[in-house]
């Protein structure tokens, strides 16, 4: 600890970290631009200057940079000095030479750092009257805008992209007062997270491209807490709305999983909400299509629910938890299966088994950042759980200070760190079949099919614990070298998931985890999920669609309820035909048309997440509350599954009053199912008060509140009630210090930008105040009670003919409803198969051309793209993406060419 | 006098080669470190002689080499010779490098082992076309002699010496930037702490010398401290490279006591003004120094007696203003220069150097207003030393502040007069 005094006030602050740092955990307002919590100190904007005097007696002190200044015992400081004032605003008078007045038409304007701070600092009279400097601006894509006129030149948008997120296409060129940043030339930027630009960037140079189709001033936004529903790891998300549609996504801080940053699947994905495939009303099909009023649904499906009759549900993994309750509640828990298919049912629940009964230590994302050696088998992280990519990446990074520690060199000057050390030197392993996007920063790659990978990871178990079973490896340097480095690990981090699809990969992983945990070593276990609930959907009880499909061969469905979820993603085309015509009646509840939405009798319009409220549990066991965005009634008929499935109980069961409230189903949840017991009383129900008064969803500078509906009707009409949540569709309410997890916007007096976000946290990339959100379902075992899974040995396709098939996931279209999304899709590829080349020319085919692959009973034609980092005879199937019918991946098939 | 640094050269002749460098005694310094000194021992000889790093700085060059640490795990370690001289009016590294290749390998040699370096730079402004020349064949015929490479005079010490040509730029001769240029990324300065003496090329202990610091090494070793001392006409020790450029009578390089006063350089050595022509200032040691005036003319031109002036030694070569040249175009035409050469990574830089030459640009063609003066005189105070991430931008102000101070008539003249005087 060290005592410092600021403004002549004491405080006695941690040691060590750098002085803008500390001032903005004290809470002063220290203007600055360049510096970024999670970026470090480079020291290039000088904005964020302090006197520093050297003693008591000193009363000139000289001015220095507070980010590059290491707090130390005694050190004294003032912040408002006024030749420290005038040069702050010198700083800003300089950087507004260049910058265009163009506040009006600039997508920043309102939540723009470079206002705040010119505001903050006091300069307000322009003395330059030369012509300003302008560049030519670039296409960067369906996601970003570029706007180089605006640029003051922090740098954050480089020292993101390409150090903090690996990116190769973002750079700064030429140099004195013409720095330019951006791409070699016009093209999209490939990173996987270049939407942070967005935010990163103090200024308007890279702006929502998407959002700026709709675009909506931040403070004429009503913003809502909601929770990423396109992968498994749960990120917090701020969903603004404005005249009853979603205008864009924007990150929710979470100090455990997200931080300041997400992907762009996360942040871009939401555009399906207005996807013209979403349906909005309730149709009644039979060959030909009739819309049915919310009056006469009763009438529709009076036949639905006799007594006696086989009613079946079928429930979802991007489904909240209180959606596939409710359908559990209306069939009954024997008939309630889980919407997913067979192999991923075993899986997820083989995975969670060992979760919790291990003893093994799930970490959080912010967790995983401080490992020190990481074993990645199997899994892709970047397109399966892309912010799980970065947070390794980060792993990566801090790597370095290790040798800059030894050298005394804080792990905050950012650039001194990784000057010190040129070539990244890191203990993370990645085992899977083809090239990764974390190459770039491990110690060693390895390349094999499923088989290889699953025995690479049997011989690390067995050289880290010899009662671990036995396991021959060909690459023994390679299991030896790893198993050391585990062994030696301070945090040692394995990650794997179900998304990889193999069990042996998956077992092979938990039994290195055991083998760490049988030698008393803490290690942390990432395990990745397929989508954003579905591990809350395998805590249900339930049985898999595979034995629906097969008890439906004996025992016809009278009436099958589907919930959220297109069955022809999880089962091959004709098993899922095969199934429906047994059924009688087939009513789906969703959001966009699909397969399933075609064959189905009666199809409900379901609300989108931004029109929901809901629970989802991420892939830590981590529920998280996801909150209405949109007043009900905006998109037609569409209303939340829990309601539909409420009205449906209400038909079936005459006498039953219904749920009148989200919190009554989720009460009820709680009651019948114990797994989720320890959510009890940790959401804020919806008579949550602060002081007495809702939580505003709009900003108190909202404007247009009296005039919004003057096209209809003169007098202002009475906000929409929410009934469900402790928020109010208005700009009346509690706004200031909400709980954690019920934030609905960074703002703070002089910081209206997202950089206000500091101000919520207990200290800048802390935890945010009152702690993060979520809680942790399932508690780990104090011991492991598991045992090594026995893996069954690898199967050769040697001689058979066959290929090893593994899936390709793509973090633009792999995910179903981020893929209906209409800039998001400008980026997804068209179905192909990846082979090596030389295994292509064995075969005879070319690149690009097309091949049949013969998966099972499934047949696809695909395009070949060649890839060098394959082994040999191992090819990969790009998963599901748009217009892919279901396939059994991995396993083994047939490629010929047509 | 002794002339050390220039004793053998002769720009109307080629430069010495190996063979007859060695014959006149160049490398007996090497010798005698190599083989009857330890690596502290030399370190310690170049601290007691008091070496000033003739770069512009003035930092004791032994003190900077006994700040390399000197276990085994510290290596690889480099020895970084920054011959990119591209101050505006400087020319004395070029003569050294054109003139006397051996002497700066001599000197690498030596400064190499004191820190034990096995890998040493050569970092040159690329338009040494001349100079580079020279030190390639320099080098070649000591990598034949076996003075360079494995086991060097059999003592067991390794060396090779690179050279490298730098792509051009003024900032690269800031030391970190030209670190960071030769591990070919952006020349920009770096964060320091930490210093290259313990961090610095590809992240390794690293020193940084000028090419004629180095060229001293040998000569050190080989006569001792007191010698070097003895040379100077102040206590500071050693000759200097001064040279003077404008319109005077002879322009030129000589090696002179350090501390010979400016005048003695300027009316003996240069012959003084031209015909025809009056002083009226100097800017003393390149682009990036204050300007003096008549008053400082018998000041001896040494570190600390230049900068009690208000000014700096800098590369000791100097600037002529003369009556005949209008100090505002003058002083615009070295901001431009500074303007183009900022790197781009630091605000002040930047914005603030464009500023002042557009507002100078703006004077001196008569569109200037007196609100400009005060700018100029604000922005000179916007980019002091520790406002902006290194030293470029508080050397550009220099020229500027002082020419303020000095020739403020003139810049009214201009304002008034709605055109250049001079014109």
């Amino acid at each position: 600890m060290a005592k410092i005094k600021i403004d002549g006030k004491q405080f006695e602050v941690e040691a060590g970290k750098n002085l803008l740092d500390t001032c903005l955990e004290l809470g002063f307002d220290i203007p600055h631009f360049c510096f970024h919590p999670a970026l470090g100190s480079v020291g290039s904007c000088r904005l964020c200057a302090v006197k520093k005097y050297k003693d008591e007696e000193d009363s000139r002190g000289r001015i220095v940079m507070s980010c590059m200044e290491p707090v130390t015992d005694g050190l004294i400081i003032s912040t408002h000095d006024e030749e420290e004032k005038t040069f702050r605003a010198e700083v800003v008078e300089s950087l507004m030479t260049n910058h265009p007045h163009d506040c009006p038409v600039c997508d920043e304007g309102g939540e723009c750092h470079l206002q705040d701070m010119t505001v903050m600092t006091g300069h307000n009279y322009r003395q330059f009257d030369f012509k300003k400097r302008t560049y030519q601006n670039q296409e960067l894509g369906p996601f970003i805008k570029h706007e180089m006129n605006r640029c003051i030149q922090c740098y954050r948008c480089v020292r993101f992209y390409k150090d903090y997120a690996g990116g190769k296409d973002l750079n700064v060129f030429a140099s004195n007062n013409r720095v330019y940043f951006g791409r070699f030339e016009d093209g999209t930027l490939e990173n996987e997270f270049s939407g942070n630009l967005t935010e990163v960037c103090p200024t308007g140079v890279f702006t929502d491209k998407t959002a700026h189709k709709h675009f909506t001033r931040k403070w004429d936004l009503s913003n809502t807490p909601s929770v990423c529903t396109h992968c498994s790891l749960g990120c917090n998300t701020l969903a603004g709305e404005r005249y009853g549609t979603l205008r864009r996504i924007r990150n929710r801080y979470h100090g455990d999983i997200n931080g300041y940053f997400l992907c762009d699947r996360g942040r871009f994905g939401y555009e399906f909400v207005g996807s013209d495939n979403r349906i909005k009303e309730i149709w009644k099909q039979n060959g030909n299509r009739e819309v049915v009023s919310s009056e006469s649904l009763s009438e529709v499906l009076s036949g639905a629910f006799q007594e006696g009759h086989n009613m079946v549900g079928i429930g979802s993994p991007r489904a909240s938890l209180e959606a596939n309750y409710s359908l559990l509640s209306l069939v009954g828990t024997d008939h309630f299966y889980h919407g997913v298919s067979a192999h991923e049912y075993e899986l997820t629940k083989m995975a969670l088994d060992f979760m919790q009964n291990s003893g093994i230590q799930i970490p959080t994302l912010k967790q995983m950042e401080t490992a020190d050696v990481v074993l990645i088998l199997g899994e892709d992280l970047v397109n399966t759980a892309p912010r799980m990519a970065l947070a390794v990446r980060q792993a990566a990074r801090h790597s370095m200070n290790k040798d800059a520690g030894a050298k005394k060199i804080p792990e905050w000057t950012e650039l001194a760190v990784r000057d010190n050390q040129p070539v990244l030197s890191t203990q993370i392993y990645v085992a899977t079949p083809k090239k990764d996007s974390l190459d770039d920063v491990i110690k060693q790659p390895f390349r094999g099919g499923y088989s290889e990978i699953a025995a690479l990871a049997s011989s690390v178990a067995a050289l880290l614990d010899k009662n671990a079973p036995a396991a021959d490896s060909e690459h023994k340097k390679l299991a030896s070298d790893i198993a050391k480095a585990l062994q030696n690990a301070e945090n040692p981090l394995i990650i794997s998931g179900v998304t990889c699809g193999d069990k042996e990969v998956l077992q092979s992983a938990c039994n290195v985890a055991q083998a760490l945990l049988n030698n008393d070593k803490k290690v942390m276990l990432g395990m990745i999920f397929p989508e954003s609930n579905s591990t809350g959907l395998s805590l249900f009880p339930g049985k898999p669609l595979a034995d629906l499909f097969a008890s439906s061969e004996k025992k016809p469905v009278d009436t099958l309820v589907v919930l959220e979820n297109d069955l022809y993603r999880r089962a091959e085309t004709g098993q899922v035909n095969d199934f429906l015509l047994k059924c009688k009646q087939v009513i789906v509840l969703d959001q966009l048309q699909n397969e399933t939405t075609v064959k189905a009798d009666v199809v409900l319009p379901a609300a989108v997440f931004s029109e929901s409220e809901g629970t989802l549990v991420n892939n830590e066991g981590r529920a998280q509350r996801f909150y209405k965005a949109i007043p009900d009634g905006e998109n037609g008929q569409a209303r939340e599954s829990w309601l539909w499935l409420n009205e449906l109980k209400e038909i079936k069961e005459n006498g039953f009053e219904g749920w009148s409230s989200l919190d009554d189903v989720f009460q009820s949840m709680l009651n019948e199912l114990p797994a989720f017991a320890a959510l009890k009383g940790k959401f804020p129900d919806e008579g949550f008060r602060m002081l007495g008064r809702k939580i505003p969803r709009e900003s108190f500078r909202y404007s247009g509140r009296t005039s919004i509906h003057a096209r209809e009707s003169v007098s202002e009409s009475y906000p929409p009630e929410d009934f469900d949540s402790p928020f109010a569709f208005s700009m009346e309410g509690q706004q200031e210090d909400p709980p954690s997890s019920l934030i609905t916007s960074y703002w703070s007096p002089g910081w209206n930008s997202v950089q206000a976000t500091n101000k919520y946290l207990d200290k800048p990339n802390g935890d945010l105040k009152g702690g993060n959100p979520g809680i942790r379902i399932f508690p780990t075992a104090a011991k492991s009670k598991t045992s090594y899974f026995k893996l069954n040995g690898s199967k050769s396709n040697k001689g058979t003919g066959e290929w090893q098939l593994f899936p390709v996931y793509q973090i633009f279209g792999s995910e179903e409803l981020s893929a209906a999304a209409s800039s998001l899709s400008e980026r997804i590829k068209e179905p192909f198969l990846l082979l090596h080349p030389d295994d292509a020319r064995d075969a005879g085919i070319d690149e690009s051309t097309a091949v049949q692959v013969e998966i099972k009973n499934e047949k696809l034609t695909l395009r070949v793209n060649f890839e060098n980092s394959l082994p040999r005879k191992v090819a990969g199937v790009s998963l599901q993406l748009p217009g892919m019918p279901f396939v059994a991946l991995p396993g083994s098939g047939k490629i010929t060419k047509m | 006098m002794e002339k050390p640094l220039t004793q053998h050269i002769n720009p109307k002749s080629a430069p010495l080669t190996f063979k007859e460098y060695e014959k006149a005694g160049g490398y007996e310094g090497v010798r005698k470190a190599l083989k009857e000194m330890t690596p502290a021992e030399v370190t310690q000889l170049m601290k007691e002689s008091n070496l000033l790093g003739r770069g512009g700085a003035g930092f004791l060059t032994g003190l900077k080499w006994s700040f390399v640490p000197m276990d085994e795990a510290s290596k690889p370690k480099y020895l970084l010779c920054n011959a990119d001289e591209m101050e505006p009016g400087t020319f004395k590294d070029r003569y050294l490098l054109e003139g006397n290749p051996h002497q700066l390998i001599a000197g690498l040699i030596i400064a190499s082992y004191a820190i034990q370096a096995e890998t040493a730079y050569i970092f040159m402004r690329w338009a040494y076309k001349k100079a580079e020349k020279m030190i390639n064949k320099a080098l070649a015929e000591a990598y034949e002699a076996g003075i360079l490479g494995k086991n060097i005079l059999g003592s067991g010490f390794n060396l090779d010496i690179h050279l490298h040509m730098s792509a051009g730029r003024y900032i690269c001769g800031e030391e970190t930037a030209l670190i960071n240029s030769l591990e070919g990324r952006r020349a920009t300065p770096r964060t320091k702490p930490p210093f290259s003496v313990v961090s610095g090329l590809f992240g390794q202990p690293s020193v940084v010398n000028n090419v004629e610091t180095l060229s001293w090494a040998s000569h050190i070793v080989e006569k001792g401290a007191d010698w070097f001392k003895s040379l100077s006409a102040t206590g500071t020790g050693g000759t200097k490279l001064y040279g003077v450029s404008g319109r005077v009578k002879k322009p030129g390089l000589w090696e002179l006591p350090l501390g010979t006063t400016v005048r003695e350089i300027l009316e003996e050595h240069a012959g003084g003004m031209a015909e025809g022509y009056g002083f009226r200032g100097l800017l003393p040691g390149g682009a990036s120094t204050d300007f003096l005036v008549e008053e400082h003319l018998d000041i001896p031109m040494d570190f600390s007696t230049i900068a009690k002036a208000g000014s700096r030694m800098g590369t000791g070569t100097m600037i002529i203003l003369d009556d005949k040249t209008c100090p505002v175009a003058f002083i615009r035409n070295l901001e431009n220069f500074f303007a183009l050469e900022s790197c781009g990574w630091c605000t002040p830089c930047r914005e603030g150097l464009p500023w002042i030459e557009k507002i100078l640009g703006a004077i001196e063609e008569g569109r200037g207003r007196m609100e400009h003066l005060e700018i100029l005189q604000r922005q000179t105070k916007y980019l002091a030393p520790g406002h902006t991430f290194c030293a470029h931008a508080p050397g550009a102000a220099e020229p500027l502040q002082s020419g303020l101070k000095y020739f403020y008539d003139d810049f009214v003249k201009h304002i008034e007069q709605k055109k250049c005087p001079w014109r």
